[in-house]
């Protein structure tokens, strides 16, 4: 065993250094994307399936939504994954990004502890949200610009508030999903969270998680993945062929079918939904 | 408390498993300190035995902006690099954004200014004793220059230990420049945030155990040698 891990460690050694040489630079696709379809292990399903398909081997790197199209914008990347569509419009309508394409979809959830300190379990949105805020209920936000958090600042501002950034018992993380949830659970608050990632925390869990589903089901939860290219008007550099490749074989029906079957604890995670 | 105990079982686990994800994550960082160091060595040596060694005006300069560049925020260091490699930054033809050699870049501008502070005071606290003596016993200019060269070699050990410790538990750069890519660029350090990040904290302990020994290592064998350099 000894021998075959420093004989994989030289080697693997070896091709990480001579590997920008042998790899054409054509081949590799960069994209940026939000930290749930990374942390819930999507990606790692579905990128061995791309290369084998086409060829090209997809990298990315995990980011918020917000610092994901800002790297699109600044050409450091080729494609992007991401979840909020008001913000990509505008990147769109500036020319940074182009052939915005819906991919699939999940909703988002407002968890809390089972016990409910707020009473808010089957309110609407609005109302689990002025209640939080009424009762001064601990509520953990991400606080980093991401598709997540750009969405929960939208249902502040649907139920009428001003987000409350100052408030004690509003708490911004500036950390990724799950990190942010894990903060919840340890000061018995509530958080909105994707339901993939939510799921994943459930498995983290082993299936009997602190913090419970309160709030589902409304028409604004609703959370859209959309793949993006760079516009290479903009950035010479990007790899916009490999781009498209990407996006139409995200959104071919072999591909959204293997979307439709990622589960974890027998649950889906995000359902398709390529036009 | 049973998320410790699993990690640290998880962590014997994956090294003796070999896990494939495990072990190309402690390549990236070996791969990754070793040019960083290897480069911080070959400029930050010779840089600071100038600096230690000869008298010019704006040494006292010099030598404080050296030491100041030892508590350079690394995240400082990530941001800076990335501004220059970004594609539509002035280095961006080199195509180093995530990429090893990119983080190496970063890691070495963190290891520089420590091997060179180090260095400069090590030549001058030498220069003091040994210049005096070895011109009172008749020597040359260059039998100078090398007696100091050799006498200064226990503290460019500790120098390049010192210099390891801080490059290889580096974070901020690795994650800003290398963008944390599975396979390629994602060291033990990014590896450790994104599964603390994902819940998995017995992963990350594993991880962090993995680290811990890389570094111990590092540090004994260099200790090692330094004991026999110095009978």
């Amino acid at each position: 065993m000894k021998k075959i891990n420093v004989i994989f460690m030289t080697f693997a050694l070896v091709a990480m250094l001579v590997s920008p040489g042998l790899v054409k630079a054509e081949e590799i696709l960069m994209m940026a994307t939000t930290t749930s379809t990374d942390n819930t292990g999507l990606l790692d399903e579905i990128a061995p399936k791309f290369q084998k398909d086409t060829g090209i081997e997809l990298r990315w790197t995990a980011v918020g939504t917000g610092k994901a199209l800002k790297m699109g914008e600044n050409c450091d990347v080729d494609v992007l994954l991401v979840h909020a569509p008001a913000a990509e419009q505008k990147y769109v309508d500036s020319g940074a990004l182009k052939d915005r394409k819906e991919v699939m979809y999940n909703d988002f959830v407002i968890i809390g502890p089972a016990s409910d300190p707020a009473g808010v379990k089957g309110m609407s949105v609005v109302d689990a949200m002025k209640t939080i805020a009424a009762k001064k209920a601990v509520f953990v936000s991400r606080g980093d610009n991401s598709g997540t958090n750009k969405k929960e600042i939208s249902l502040w501002k649907v139920a009428g508030m001003t987000v409350p950034d100052k408030d004690a018992w509003y708490v911004q993380t500036g950390q990724g999903m799950i990190k942010s949830i894990n903060i919840a659970e340890e000061r018995d608050g509530y958080t909105m969270t994707d339901r993939g990632t939510y799921i994943k925390y459930e498995a983290n869990k082993n299936g009997s998680p602190d913090l419970k589903v309160l709030v589902e089901g409304d028409k604004t939860l609703f959370n859209q993945y959309s793949v993006l290219a760079v516009n290479p008007e903009k950035c010479e550099k990007a790899k916009y062929k490999l781009a498209t490749k990407f996006s139409d074989w995200l959104t071919s029906p072999k591909v959204q079918k293997d979307i439709a079957d990622f589960k974890l604890l027998g649950k889906k995670l995000f359902i398709p939904n390529a036009k | 408390m049973d998320f410790i105990a699993t990690g640290f079982f998880q962590a014997f686990v994956l090294l003796f498993s070999g896990d494939p994800e495990t072990y190309s994550a402690i390549l990236a960082t070996i791969s990754v300190s070793t040019i960083s160091i290897l480069a911080s060595l070959i400029i930050g040596a010779p840089l600071g035995f100038l600096l230690g060694y000869h008298d010019f005006s704006g040494k006292k300069f010099l030598r404080t902006v050296a030491d100041s560049l030892l508590s350079f925020p690394t995240v400082v260091i990530g941001l800076l690099v990335y501004a220059l490699l970004s594609r539509k930054g002035p280095l961006g033809d080199t195509e180093l954004l995530f990429t090893i050699p990119g983080i190496a870049v970063g890691q070495a501008l963190l290891g520089i200014p420590i091997v060179t502070a180090m260095m400069a005071t090590a030549v001058e606290n030498l220069d003091q004793r040994l210049k005096n003596t070895l011109l009172t016993l008749g020597a040359g200019r260059s039998q100078i220059l090398r007696t100091t060269l050799w006498e200064a070699r226990y503290s460019l050990v500790l120098a390049v230990a010192a210099a390891y410790g801080r490059i290889v538990s580096e974070i901020g750069i690795s994650m800003m420049i290398g963008g944390n890519i599975k396979w390629h660029t994602r060291t033990i350090t990014t590896a450790i945030a994104l599964e603390t990040g994902k819940g998995e904290f017995a992963m990350g302990i594993a991880l962090g155990l993995v680290l811990m020994i890389i570094a111990f290592g590092v540090n004994f064998s260099m200790s090692g040698i330094k004991k026999r350099a110095g009978k």
